[in-house]
């Protein structure tokens, strides 16, 4: 074949309009170009389905050999559609889906949804200090977790299955608190618009007391383990960099920002729950990569231990809901016969002395308290950043619209960012270091 | 509590002073109405035998609010104002009004200045709100001319504050200039909204669906979007999805 | 798909059913699928204190060409749904399927647009597993009760009668609405 261009379709006018003359080429000569050309750009599909994607993330990586020049992330495949089942149930039940968005931060985002309702009822000064102070305990217990589970897995996806082992380990110890609290290891529905759905059960102080005499003992094997072992740090250090300027741009907030060596915390520039009175301090790193998330992430279990110990310390007796009979459930659950149960004295009073409760707690129940028309953002700092609840209502019994901006949806957007120009495998180490979480994510 | 704002017509409770500085938040109007409920149990199909069923209740959300807005809320107000000036944008163009609610401030900007506010926003040393922490998109379907509000939230580490911009379209033309090019976190956020509301962000790098699959008709989160459940079954019983029960709002 | 369905009934195909029913159950491979919570849960299960090892099945593939069960872990989303069939398809047979959790069996408490209302809308499924999450404990009985479904499987001319009968049963099962008695 002599002609020049021989894949290319000439095109020729005629009088009936354009016609082209699509003509072959040698294959041996295609083969030729392509091996000339050193084009080793090929596209992978890593997921919806993979096992190092911390759940259904799909990655669309470009890469040219080893290194990824382009990187774009698929989400929506955990998409439930919370936000718009919110809006057909009351605001009591709304925490019993928001607790289902990232599962592994269930108290963050019944707090912030909480912190939400309680100020758009204007009730944000009279909910219970007892209520307030086991709101901290469970959400630092739940920072606890949460930090285990995420370098469990990410060193699970590095190959490190040890540390994966540990990380459960711990975790279990706190889930049991869990169990003991709320009846339940996720999912709890445990804090509600007002303050909490039942007090401690006795006993819980003095397994959360022991249980920080565990996690003392187990966290430094953490660091003897990690901390200092080279080829962890070799995995980690100086992949996933991303600067100051960086995070402002893409709105990453968390062990990310604070890895830049910003000291953003909300419990310190926004206090809720009463955050302002703990002791605390927040774990920086100046080294923008996976290697100081990991270090933060350490750090600031350690800070949640002695935040969970003062917790402790503080707890008085009192109520845990408002007084507002108005809002508060009517019910306090009881242990009956069969596990779980309306407390029979409050059964005995509606059903034999009193009508009026009964109508009370038939129409809170059934129908709901109202909450006054506006709107309004809560923010609470979750493990992974700025959890924020957009919460509109228009006067009724259930919310008009409830928003999540969820930390993980945020960050993930700086995947791109992080990836392309390194290696495939520091894209999971990378990810690994955001520790998205896909229910948050896709809502 | 359900009563909105405490407008003349609905409910005054003669032993409340009405009179304008006594109403939280100095609402200097009775607030804006988005929707009108006629009834009392969400019955519209003339089912309602309980007896309420000519009650008329405008719901109300808090109106603009008059100088002083308190704190720093009037601090951060002059100072947008006053650079939005030296830019030659009246004020009063840009900012359709001020609303102080549940101590928060929330700027209602009109769309087509919106990009122009954000940079001020974030450049301004005196402001310098330099995290959006994204859109949140607002279905009023009875709101007409205004359907669909796209609600930013900025938050300033500089000086630790939080405002709020709120921006309207109509349903008929939902475009909403994108602030990709001033906060790229917009980027997902933009296209959520999109995906969830059907707004338009224009100037927007790549407006394509993000969370439901690319050929989803419609947008699920409007308020015209049924929930789509179905109804359960149960030995000898069928209990009607969600949003097909009796409604108590 | 191998000799041995191309046994004659009897004897032979009894004992060569129960004696593949043992290794299959015995060595069975999970891939993982985790979709939300209950991943974490099945996770869990694999982790330290339930150590799934005990049963032969710690090891999940990541690959679906070598595994055998799939515990769909979490709520199946209408964007997912593509993606779990194919995942399924290339699963090789024999091949069984856990649906892990109350939203993987009938969609739970997300009756809505974007959740498939029970994953047997996608695949076969043999086990139905409720809870919210489940407990680990739970999946361990869910597998353990699996085990034994496994190990009494039938082949050849026996897996074809077993099938044609648990057609007609199904043809002929009442509609859960027409079933009297307690509301569940």
């Amino acid at each position: 074949m002599s002609m020049p261009n021989a894949s290319a379709a000439s095109a020729r006018e005629t009088t009936e309009g354009t016609v082209y003359t699509v003509t072959g080429g040698d294959w041996d000569e295609v083969v030729e170009t392509a091996q000339r050309s050193d084009d080793e750009r090929i596209i992978v599909n890593m997921g919806p389905q993979h096992p190092s994607t911390h759940g259904v993330l799909r990655l669309i990586l470009e890469i040219d050999g080893e290194t990824v020049t382009e990187a774009r992330c698929g989400i929506g495949y955990l998409h439930t559609g919370i936000e718009k089942n919110l809006e057909y149930r009351t605001w009591t039940q709304g925490t019993t889906f928001v607790t289902r968005m990232d599962y592994l931060t269930p108290f963050f985002n019944e707090t912030a949804y909480c912190l939400g309702v309680e100020k758009l009822l204007g009730i944000e000064d009279q909910i219970p200090d007892r209520a307030s102070v086991i709101r901290v305990l469970l959400m630092e217990l739940n920072r606890l977790s949460s930090h285990l589970v995420c370098i469990a897995t990410g060193g699970m996806e590095l190959g490190a299955t040890t540390i994966m082992i540990y990380g459960f380990r711990d975790r279990e110890l706190i889930l049991d608190a869990f169990e003991l609290i709320t009846g339940l290891r996720m999912n709890h529905a445990y804090i509600r618009p007002g303050g909490l759905a039942q007090d401690l059960p006795p006993g819980a102080v003095d397994q959360i007391r022991e249980l920080v005499k565990k996690l003392r003992k187990n966290l430094p094997e953490y660091d003897a383990l990690a901390t200092g072992n080279p080829i962890f740090k070799a995995r980690m250090q100086d992949v996933g960099y991303l600067d100051l300027a960086g995070c402002m741009a893409l709105g990453a907030t968390g062990p990310v920002l604070r890895s830049t060596g910003l000291p953003h915390d909300l419990r310190k520039a926004q206090p809720y729950c009463g955050y302002e009175t703990y002791d605390f301090e927040i774990p920086t790193a100046d080294t923008c990569d996976s290697y100081g998330r990991f270090l933060i992430r350490l750090e600031e279990m350690r800070q949640s231990l002695r935040i969970v110990e003062q917790c402790l310390d503080r707890l008085q007796p009192g109520p845990v809901m408002v007084a507002d009979k108005k809002i508060a459930w009517p019910a306090q659950l009881a242990m009956g016969p069969d596990g779980l149960g309306n407390s029979l004295d409050h059964i005995k009073k509606i059903m034999g002395t009193s009508m009026e409760a009964l109508i009370h707690h038939f129409k809170l129940v059934t129908e709901g308290f109202r909450v006054p028309p506006g709107q309004t953002y809560a923010a609470v700092e979750s493990p992974k950043g700025e959890l924020g609840a957009h919460v509109v209502s228009d006067g009724g019994t259930r919310p008009f619209r409830v928003h999540f901006r969820d930390p993980s949806f945020t960050n993930l957007q700086a995947m791109a960012a992080m990836c392309e120009g390194g290696q495939v495998a520091d894209v999971i180490v990378a990810v690994a270091s955001l520790d998205p979480v896909m229910g948050g994510v896709d809502r | 509590m359900s009563d909105a704002n405490g407008t003349a017509g609905d409910g005054v409770n003669p032993e409340k002073d009405l009179s304008a500085e006594n109403l939280p938040g100095q609402r200097g109007d009775g607030g804006e109405e988005i929707r009108v409920q006629r009834g009392m149990f969400g019955a519209n199909n003339g089912g309602d035998t309980s007896g309420y069923g000519g009650l008329v209740r405008s719901v109300r959300l808090p109106g603009a609010s008059n100088r002083p807005y308190g704190g720093w809320f009037d601090e951060v107000a002059d100072e947008l104002e006053g650079a939005l000036e030296e830019q030659d944008l009246l004020p009063g163009n840009a900012i359709g009004k001020t609303v102080v609610d549940h101590d928060e401030l929330t700027f209602h900007i009109e769309r087509e200045h919106l990009v122009r506010v954000a940079t001020t926003l974030r450049d301004d040393p005196a402001l310098r709100f330099e995290l959006c922490t994204g859109v949140s998109g607002v279905h009023y379907p009875s709101d007409k001319g205004r359907e669909l509000h796209a609600v930013y939230h900025l938050r300033s580490i500089t000086h630790n504050r939080m405002i709020r911009l709120e921006v309207s379209a109509p349903d008929g033309d939902p475009h909403i200039p994108s602030l990709v090019s001033v906060y790229p976190t917009n980027d997902w956020h933009e296209r959520e909204t999109y995906d969830f509301f059907g707004i338009v962000f224009d100037g927007h790098p790549a407006l394509t669906r993000i969370l439901m699959p690319d050929d989803w008709q419609g947008h699920p989160q409007r308020k015209d979007y049924p929930l789509g459940g179905i109804p359960v079954e149960y030995k000898g019983a069928r209990i009607p999805a969600p949003d097909q029960r009796r409604s108590y709002s | 798909m191998g000799l041995e369905e191309k046994l004659p009934s009897g004897f032979l195909l009894t004992t060569v059913e129960q004696a593949a029913g043992w290794v299959r159950k015995s060595s069975m491979f999970p891939a993982t699928f985790g979709l939300a919570c209950c991943a974490i849960e099945m996770m869990t299960t694999g982790a330290g204190r339930y150590d799934l090892a005990r049963f032969g099945m710690e090891v999940f593939r990541g690959s679906p060409r070598q595994a055998d069960l799939m515990i769909v872990a979490g709520r199946v989303s209408q964007k997912m749904a593509p993606v779990l069939r194919q995942v399924y398809d290339q699963m090789p047979n024999p091949k069984w399927v856990i649906s892990m959790g109350v939203c993987a069996s009938s969609g739970g408490m997300f009756n809505n647009y974007a959740i498939v209302q029970g994953v047997d809308h996608i695949v076969p499924v043999d086990i139905y597993l409720p809870g919210c999450p489940p407990r680990p404990e739970m999946l361990l009985d869910a597998i353990l009760k699996l085990h034994q479904k496994v190990q009494g499987s039938k082949l050849g001319v026996n897996a074809e009668e077993a099938a044609r009968e648990a057609e007609e049963a199904a043809l002929k099962a009442l509609p859960t609405i027409e079933m009297k008695g307690l509301l569940r």
